[in-house]
């Protein structure tokens, strides 16, 4: 089969795969990149688990074609902790129980991410409105926003990773 | 195998048509039929010609290029009427990738930001640069191999376009049903109104029974009982997963009321 040649920066680093044609971008950082921090819930965008940042703006990696991120930027998960400081939306995630089966995690994080960076204050309103798109089967969600405005109070207030 | 195709030029993709080929809008929907073993595509074709991403004003009417994102929509201030609707769709992931090419060819329930098209007179233009009226192409859907470049709608005055979506779930939900109406007034009644209607048929339609009982008329509870009649009687809407058809029927002048009167309850 024709494999074809696609580069594009993984969580700061250059990044350069042969890709399946009409492959997801799910796949491709799963199964030839070897990033296992998104997951693949749905695969008709409705869950929000394999949610990454695409130049910062969060997309749904099981319904993005492959190949249509040849030079972009790509975040995921697995790029947010430094060494061992993790970053405070995780801290945040962890200190406020807002996970139990932790599936949903890696996308809410990263919804919140793409959140946090545009608006370093929201509203808890604001907040549901980043998740709607991410479903949690376990929380009842108050635990993930709790965490998110929190995490939005320690950025601002510098407690960093 | 599925190979992909990227065009630069919107103006070479006519030729590209076939029946196993699918034209990528934002791939929300296409991406999706993939994932769910769907064996009848082995081309894709992706579009990547600025002149699909263009926001034009042109006095009276605006065209939107058929691949901006409904966020492209939200941040636009030339579409600031449509930002609602826009918002209505997805989550802000689906948002920063599904587009307006892409919804005008969503089927039921989806395709809510067409219906909002169709009530402000949408007009679709081709890659050849032959146009359609929105209706028509909705009637017609899928069976021109041509590429829609962009849609075209009326600009309406403030406080004449009205839209509501409902949902079980919210804030992100798919459509029991939606509404979108253009409502011009002239000497305190309503005049040339285009009313459409989502989630009611295979495709977004005018509610024309509607728009007849509402032409004349005045916005108030007197005045729009004609229409609330006339729209349980207008569509034959679809079973599906979240309602039956005579469900939505049942409910579809509850909504046509809160939309005309501007009332409370979603």
């Amino acid at each position: 089969m024709t494999k074809t040649p696609l580069q594009f920066t993984l969580n700061g680093k250059d990044t350069a795969v042969f890709v399946d044609g009409g492959a997801n971008l799910l796949d491709v950082l799963r199964r030839v990149v070897g990033d296992l921090s998104p997951k693949y819930g749905c695969g008709q965008g409705t869950c929000g688990t394999c949610t990454v940042l695409v130049d910062g703006e969060p997309q749904l990696s099981c319904l993005t074609l492959a190949e249509s991120m040849s030079g972009h930027s790509l975040e995921t998960l697995n790029g947010l902790a430094t060494g061992a400081n993790l970053h405070p939306l995780q801290r945040t995630f962890m200190e406020s129980f807002a996970a139990q089966c932790g599936y949903c995690t890696p996308g809410m994080i990263m919804a919140a991410k793409a959140l946090l960076a545009k608006n370093p204050n929201p509203t808890r309103e604001q907040v549901i409105e980043s998740i709607s798109g991410n479903i949690c089967r376990c929380t009842g969600y108050e635990p993930i926003i709790d965490a998110i405005l929190q995490a939005a109070v320690e950025m601002r207030s510098g407690r960093v990773a | 195998m599925i190979t992909v195709d990227t065009y630069t030029n919107a103006n070479e993709v006519s030729g590209a048509f076939g029946s196993d080929t699918a034209i990528m809008g934002g791939g929300t929907l296409l991406m999706g039929a993939l994932n769910y073993g769907r064996q009848n595509i082995t081309k894709i074709v992706r579009i990547t010609d600025p002149v699909m991403k263009q926001i034009a004003d042109a006095g009276d009417r605006i065209t939107i290029g058929a691949g901006v994102t409904m966020s492209e929509v939200i941040r636009s201030r030339d579409l600031v009427f449509l930002a609602p609707v826009a918002q209505s769709v997805g989550g802000p992931a689906i948002r920063n990738m599904a587009t307006l090419g892409g919804n005008l060819f969503a089927g039921t329930p989806y395709g809510d930001f067409t219906v909002a098209l169709l009530a402000l007179d949408g007009i679709v233009k081709y890659a050849n640069g032959s146009e359609q009226d929105l209706e028509g192409f909705l009637a017609s859907r899928g069976n021109r191999r041509d590429l829609v470049v962009s849609v075209s709608v009326k600009k309406p005055a403030a406080n004449e376009f009205r839209y509501r979506k409902v949902v079980r779930v919210k804030p992100m939900g798919r459509s029991v049903l939606s509404i979108a109406a253009r409502l011009p007034t002239s000497a305190g009644r309503i005049a040339n109104p285009r009313v459409a209607f989502g989630a009611m048929g295979t495709t977004p339609l005018r509610a024309k029974a509607v728009e007849s009982a509402l032409d004349g008329a005045a916005l108030d509870a007197n005045g729009i009982q004609a229409a609330l009649a006339a729209v349980s009687k207008e569509f034959q809407p679809p079973d599906d997963s979240l309602a039956s058809g005579w469900y939505r029927n049942e409910i579809a002048p509850v909504y046509l009321r809160r939309l005309l009167l501007n009332e409370g309850g979603a």
